[in-house]
């Protein structure tokens, strides 16, 4: 039992005080804790537009904002969701916190840079509602030309220009952990002795790296086309805006595996602890990351088949992307027998968990349907893919995401969230989704374009149905804000290691002091060998 | 850790000076990928128009003067071997060396930047620069070629602004070794700031033709 | 980098070789070759990018995971490359109207 009250203790959070400590920190763990802060105030942000959709979309003729200006809510919303609170999100928040103590490091390779990563984050942030208060941008988040070259009269440029910095947060957090991995393991940390977790944050850190830049020259370009018109992408010049959606696709696709690596190895995690089992196919489930990660690369055609794109591109790129499926599909497989005869815990994490695995299954499933070239024709701009991606993005990322802060507050906080709020919110929370979002399903097979601020008498049921579940996924979202703060002055204090979890992670103390671990922890056990845990355990008590 | 008082460029979060150099290293080379994919993103879009516009870019390129294209590209790989020499210097120990081969790095580099300015300038002057004042004479084609010019000013634009970044770097790494800091056991920023001055001059081995030497077998 | 000092001969004919290739790859270019012009082109700019990576760059004594980086890199520039062309150099291949 802890008698010592933590303010006793030296931890990373009362080493030093005052706001330079923060702002100028190296100590990964409390840059995560900026981050944190961060990304929740996007994502609340972020939850704003996607209100004003949901109400908009209330009555068939719309009538709470002009065309124009739902042009901007959606744009909005999409954007900051995607660049300001997605991408960043897992990685520079749990990764960043967990990664160097899940190996059994001091800290990151370049603290300094994982500083200014923040910093950079935050600055194109400040560009992006820039670009929002002065008057929006209403392009769609997928900028396409020539309307965002040569039409809209919103704040294209400034938008591209946060998102071209925050990409360089991106780049700079995937470079970090990948040099991390490789050189700052702690000794017997082999690499098929990490946690599921870290292999999934190097998956992503590959991609971070490899598609990234290859958006910054694609906004470089596209504002030279708007202000300079330089004709890259002017057919009037000989441009091709379909060259466009290439570079534009190329980094994008891949960005929604940057958004979904990291939340499949929380899952591993979680599946993992509350079943008190190792994860069934370690090796595959690894190498299942990787696989992701490249063969995410070679399929971001399939978001142009009705562009103009040449058929036989077409065809390859539809192929691919039946391919892309099957490492997924591999993860969900193998917690499923990790499950079969676990010792299986309901505790809040796993019923994320479960949520998880049932709705990135349907997420998944319903990739296969845009997958296919012949059925993409006929459900593309339509809200069967914006359900899609929302099920993979909300009921897959934002699940785990939320599983995982729920999972490791102890050891971030030194506190214990309250159980029985954080259970009750996890039902909201997916029951207010699948009323959200499964209708939109039937909508977009029944040919509801997505981005239309209006819509025939016929659709109304459904619209009715997905805003009144996003009201109720709305107050699920709040309470977990809520509660958390509370924990933090009136939640039980939390013991090193609450779950019974394996990972060096919680060989340290909860909240851990500033330099990680007092001794450098020597590896000589698998990654999620609970017998070894508890023979060390009871030889402790011994 | 009392090493980290004796070595005091060792920083917090390692524990030896080799892992710190390795993970230095490795982290520029990653930091390269990314620019390879950056640029990539401009040879793409120059390939597609060159095979599409063929005639167009190439009566555009034979406007650009290739002697002295040339001559650029002979400054900045003598830049790249001072550069190298530099490392070398580092890495035995010789400061003053190692000062004298970083200041001809720069002034080589400072050459490079110059002739580049002349040379967008005498574009400006032929009223090659894309935009309502442009015109390439010999052609019906002027969309294409503006293109041409587009990619050209884009791209070497770019370059130019990688140069001044690497020029910046040499600058700092100059005070530096003024000032006694790199030794044969650290000399790691002057080996991983030479790593990013090579590939600045690879990628202009690579603009240099595809930019210059189009279609010079027609006049 | 494993701390080998090559020798100054080594650099300056490394040195010498990449201004040749550059004044090569300038003579050839008033050569019509065709469709090989390009191929020489880049075919003399590989070759000096080697130059300056495997001995400019040290990669040759480097670490098997920088190769692996470099090799990558490259890797991906390709991938960028040949499946964007598999667009554009494959438009009007299918008898479907418009592409």
């Amino acid at each position: 039992m802890i008698t010592e009250a933590i303010q006793e203790r030296e931890t990373y959070l009362n080493a030093s005080y005052g706001i330079k400590s923060w702002l100028l920190t190296k100590d990964h763990k409390r840059i995560g804790l900026l981050y944190l802060h961060t990304i929740t105030f996007f994502f609340f942000l972020g939850g704003i537009f996607a209100t004003l959709i949901r109400l908009q979309l209330l009555t068939p003729k719309g009538g709470l904002v002009s065309a124009d200006t739902y042009a901007k809510l959606f744009t909005l919303h999409g954007v900051i969701m995607i660049f300001f609170f997605l991408i960043p999100s897992i990685p520079a928040t749990l990764g960043n916190f967990f990664l160097p103590l899940m190996i059994g490091a001091k800290d990151l390779a370049f603290p300094r840079i994982n500083l200014l990563s923040w910093y950079l984050l935050v600055i194109g942030g400040c560009f992006a509602m820039y670009a929002m208060l002065a008057g929006g941008v209403d392009t769609g988040w997928t900028f396409y030309v020539p309307y965002s070259t040569n039409y809209s009269n919103t704040y294209v440029i400034a938008t591209g220009l946060g998102i071209f910095i925050a990409g360089f947060s991106s780049i700079l957090t995937g470079l970090n952990f990948i040099v991390t991995v490789h050189r700052m393991r702690a000794p017997g940390m082999t690499w098929f002795r990490l946690p599921l977790f870290v292999w999934a944050n190097y998956a992503t850190a590959l991609i971070q790296v490899l598609g990234t830049p290859v958006i910054a020259v694609t906004l470089i370009l596209l504002i030279g086309e708007r202000s300079l018109h330089i004709g890259i992408f002017d057919p009037a010049r000989g441009g091709d805006p379909v060259l466009f959606q290439h570079l534009f696709w190329f980094y994008s696709h891949p960005a929604v595996y940057i958004m979904i690596l990291p939340a499949l190895g929380i899952m591993s995690e979680l599946v993992s602890v509350f079943s008190k089992k190792p994860v069934f196919g370690y090796k595959v489930v690894a190498f299942s990351s990787v696989a992701i990660a490249v063969l995410g690369f070679l399929v971001w055609g399939h978001h142009m088949f009705v562009s103009g794109q040449s058929v036989y591109a077409g065809l390859v790129f539809s192929f691919l992307s039946y391919f892309v499926a099957i490492p997924s599909a591999i993860k969900v497989f193998n917690w499923t027998a990790t499950l079969h005869k676990g010792s299986i815990s309901y505790a809040t994490p796993m019923l994320y968990a479960f949520g998880f695995i049932g709705l990135f299954t349907v997420g998944g499933l319903t990739g296969l349907f845009v997958a296919c070239l012949g059925v993409d024709v006929h459900v593309h701009d339509t809200y069967f893919v914006v359900a899609h991606f929302h099920y993979i993005m909300v009921g897959g990322t934002i699940m785990a995401y939320l599983g995982g802060l729920h999972y490791w507050w102890p050891k971030i906080s030194g506190r214990m969230y309250p159980e029985g709020w954080a259970k009750l919110s996890a039902l909201v929370i997916y029951l207010g989704f699948n009323l959200t979002f499964f209708p939109q399903f039937i909508l977009g097979y029944l040919g509801m374009p997505r981005r239309y601020w209006n819509y025939p008498d016929e659709f109304q049921v459904l619209h009715v149905m997905s805003t009144a579940g996003a009201s109720v996924l709305a107050v699920g979202y709040l309470m977990p804000l809520i509660y958390f703060m509370w924990s933090l002055r009136y939640g039980p204090i939390a013991g090193p290691n609450p779950w019974g979890a394996t990972g060096l992670e919680w060989r340290t103390s909860s909240p851990p002091p500033a330099h990680n671990f007092d001794v450098t922890p020597i590896v000589t056990t698998d990654a999620y060998d609970y017998a070894a845990l508890a023979a060390m355990e009871e030889a402790k008590v011994v | 850790m009392s090493s980290h008082t004796e070595l005091p460029e060792l920083q917090e979060q390692f524990e030896t000076p080799t892992q710190q150099k390795e993970a230095s290293t490795l982290g520029m080379w990653i930091f390269l990928v990314t620019e390879v994919m950056f640029f990539g993103g401009l040879f793409l879009a120059y390939t597609i128009y060159r095979r599409q516009f063929a005639g167009a870019f190439g009566l555009a390129s034979n406007t650009l003067n290739v002697v002295i294209g040339a001559a650029n590209t002979a400054v900045l790989i003598c830049s790249s071997f001072t550069m190298v020499m530099a490392v070398r210097a580092a890495q035995i120990g010789s400061r003053k060396a190692l000062i004298v081969f970083l200041i001809l790095t720069i002034l080589f580099g400072g050459v490079f930047l110059g002739v580049k300015a002349y040379e967008w300038n005498e574009k400006f002057a032929e009223h090659h620069v894309p935009g309502p004042t442009f015109h390439l004479e010999g052609t019906t084609a002027q969309g294409p070629a503006q293109l041409f010019f587009s990619l050209y000013f884009t791209m070497t634009g770019l370059h130019a602004l990688h140069m001044i970044v690497g020029e910046g770097l040499m600058l700092f790494l100059l005070w530096k070794a003024y000032a006694g800091k790199y030794s044969p056991s650290y000399y790691t920023p002057v080996d991983i700031g030479g790593l990013y001055w090579h590939f600045v001059d690879i990628i202009w081995i690579f603009l240099f033709p595809l930019l210059y030497l189009i279609a010079r077998h027609q006049h | 980098m494993t701390g080998h000092i090559a020798s100054i001969k080594s650099y300056t004919l490394v040195f010498v070789a990449l201004l040749l290739l550059t004044l090569a790859t300038t003579l050839v270019s008033t050569i019509d070759l065709g469709p090989f012009n390009v191929v020489m082109a880049l075919f003399i700019a590989v070759v000096k990018m080697l130059l300056v990576a495997l001995f400019f760059m040290h990669l040759r004594d480097s670490t098997i995971l920088t190769k692996v980086v470099v090799g990558g890199g490259m890797l991906w520039l390709a991938i960028l490359l040949v499946f964007s062309l598999m667009d554009f150099g494959t438009r009007g291949w299918l008898p479907v109207p418009g592409k």
